[in-house]
């Protein structure tokens, strides 16, 4: 087993049905990660994701819930309610889905040894950190450089700021594009008409 | 027209390693800056490629800069085909969200929405009947090949080999037939649920099946007479575009472009879903990382996804009249026959369809090996029945960051074969 503590920043840690979630703190995002790629063996980041929780549990969700034998119907209750789920840190994560290319077979052709990852472990992890809004993250670009783009999405839709990022830019949106549609408080319908009668 | 092998900054044909360390430009990795000495020569020509450009395989815009007939500068500009798929899904309940992943890539669709599906099963614990799983097996290898004719046909016909086009569009369209027969649908299938499939397997469709797979290695050994030995493909594809397997660890890069820059590495073997375990198929992996590779390493896996379809296939005639979708009446919708004698029934499907069904609270990462390599599908529930947050992890976005690396120092009539060959379908880019 991977010991999680060692991580520099460590905050906590809970395991997950597909990857285990490492909570690490925002300041010490990027040692983190360079740990991670050297010492634990994840060469590879797949994904980086910011989540908006604005309003979060703010709702009711009460009702039943499925599940795989399904739920008695002579007593509807015997499952439980559905719980509220639990309030977050601050109001976004920014999540770094990491790969170790580790399994029996996975080699580089050729290279044996080379970008083999040390002992065994967890083939994947998820990297989080919380922000609240104007808070910044640093930028992991410098030690998996496919976070280029993935910063960038995230910039253009969440509206998370990545510090030392080469070529912080919006990257689906347009240029001049005001506002981050991802964001909870963005609504659907409330984008500008470009091309409208008036016009 | 001057004659492109003659040019010196041509390659020879034979492929080594021709990287020294690695290729990603420095400062900003996906972009190659002109160098300096270049710039204050005024003799380095910007160029718009793109993005209604044919070759872009739908609307990438690739700023290049040319210094005679190298690429000395590229930079992409993607977004043109932004549809807001997260935003629009998290207002629509996990039922009615099905439609969507399918179209984000809509050219290994199926994989996509089973990626889609996995995750919120994984979420609800629910369980799926082996047939389902058997024959989503068989769909998504079915839709590896179609995805991979389509990247063959394309990128073949943009060199030059139009026949190419219509000989892998011929195969292309028994596959849309068989999804036909399936789904009703030759595209977008919306086949499979969340626990299961939407019907029973139609009779007649194992017939249908059978006939292609027996046809489909012929079909291959013809794309290889046309294509191995031939000597302008060889000429515009080996040893361009190359990219070393470092590069492509350290720019994300998966699926096919990643086991052709020599990385042994597949999903479907290494981090086992579906029933891919319980399967016999290979790996195939190329260790150049130049076009020529990728074009073999899709080649090959269009022989093994035959493979396995045919022992899907074997599978699955033994499971008639088993069920294929799982019987839990919270998330699935009831038999239809039911509607008609069971007010439960009716009740359920009206609650399903209206308001959707609950989905416990928790995050999840769920990924598979689509045609493009590790298509991931990210997903927030807080309990209620719509998803609090989903993202797609969409490869083709990835592999387009590799671009620059693989242009360093190319032609510009490589631009076309390279931006071809990382096989980026850009509904998938722009989500």
């Amino acid at each position: 087993m991977t010991d999680w503590s060692a991580l520099p920043g460590y905050v906590s840690h809970r395991d997950g049905p597909e990857m285990p979630t490492v909570t690490v703190e925002t300041e010490r995002l990027r040692e983190a990660c360079t740990h991670a790629r050297d010492e634990l063996g994840f060469a590879m980041c797949v994904d980086v994701v910011a989540t908006d929780y604005l309003g979060w549990a703010g709702k009711g969700v009460s009702g039943y819930i499925g599940t795989a034998s399904g739920r008695d119907m002579m007593h509807p209750a015997d499952q439980g309610l559905q719980v509220l789920p639990a309030p977050k840190p601050k109001r976004f994560s920014v999540s770094y889905h990491l790969l170790a290319l580790r399994s029996g077979a996975a080699s580089i052709a050729g290279k044996a040894g080379d970008a083999r990852p040390k002992g065994g472990g967890a083939p994947r992890v998820r990297l989080q950190c919380w922000v609240d809004d104007g808070e910044h993250v640093p930028s992991v670009v410098s030690v998996w450089p496919t976070c280029d783009w993935h910063e960038r999405e995230q910039y253009d839709l969440m509206g998370i700021v990545f510090d030392d990022h080469p070529n912080l830019a919006r990257i689906l949106m347009t240029d001049d594009w005001e506002g981050h549609p991802l964001r909870k408080d963005y609504p659907i319908g409330g984008e500008p008409v470009r091309f409208s009668d008036e016009q | 027209m001057t004659s492109i092998a003659s040019s010196p900054a041509r390659r020879p044909i034979v492929a080594e390693p021709q990287y020294d360390g690695s290729r990603i430009p420095s400062r900003v990795p996906t972009i190659l800056d002109v160098p300096e000495e270049l710039r204050s020569s005024e003799d380095v020509l910007q160029v718009n490629f793109g993005p209604n450009h044919p070759s872009t395989h739908g609307v990438l815009r690739l700023i290049v800069d040319l210094h005679g007939e190298e690429v000395v500068g590229v930079s992409a500009v993607i977004g043109y085909l932004h549809t807001g798929f997260e935003k629009s899904m998290e207002s629509k309940t996990y039922w009615k969200c099905v439609t969507y992943p399918e179209r984000i890539d809509y050219v290994g669709y199926q994989n996509n929405e089973l990626v889609y599906v996995l995750a919120v099963e994984q979420l609800l614990g629910l369980e799926v009947p082996a047939k389902a799983t058997w024959m989503r097996m068989l769909l998504c290898e079915l839709n590896r090949i179609h995805s991979h004719l389509v990247f063959l046909g394309t990128s073949a016909l943009e060199l030059g080999a139009i026949s190419m086009f219509w000989y892998c569009f011929r195969e292309r369209e028994t596959i849309l037939d068989l999804f036909e027969l399936v789904t009703g649908q030759r595209m977008h299938t919306r086949y499979f649920q969340v626990g299961g499939l939407a019907e029973d397997i139609p009779q007649g469709f194992f017939a249908e099946c059978r006939k292609f797979v027996e046809w489909m290695p012929h079909a291959l050994d013809d794309y290889r007479g046309i294509l191995d030995r031939n000597q302008i493909w060889l000429e515009r594809t080996k040893g361009i575009g190359v990219l070393s397997a470092e590069d492509a660890i350290a720019l994300g890069q998966t699926g096919p472009n990643l086991r052709a820059s020599g990385v042994d590495w597949d999903l479907r073997r290494d981090q086992t879903y579906l029933a891919y375990d319980q399967v016999d198929f290979q790996v195939p992996v190329y260790p150049n990382g130049d076009v020529y590779d990728r074009y073999r390493v899709r080649m090959e896996e269009m022989a093994e996804s035959t493979k396995i379809v045919r022992q899907c296939l074997d599978k699955l005639e033994r499971m008639e009249g088993l069920p294929w979708i799982a019987d839990d009446r919270k998330v699935v919708l009831p038999p239809r026959e039911e509607l008609h004698t069971s007010m439960e029934s009716l009740i359920h499907h009206f609650k399903i369809v209206t308001e959707g069904f609950r989905v416990p609270a928790g995050e999840i990462y769920v990924a598979v090996e689509s045609p493009r390599g590790e298509a991931g599908c990210y997903l927030v529930s807080d309990g209620g029945p719509k998803p609090w947050r989903i993202h797609f992890r969409a490869p083709s976005f990835v592999a387009l960051e590799a671009t620059a690396t693989c242009l360093h120092r190319a032609l510009v009539a490589d631009l076309i074969a390279v931006v071809g060959s990382l096989d980026a379908v850009m509904g998938d880019t722009d989500r």
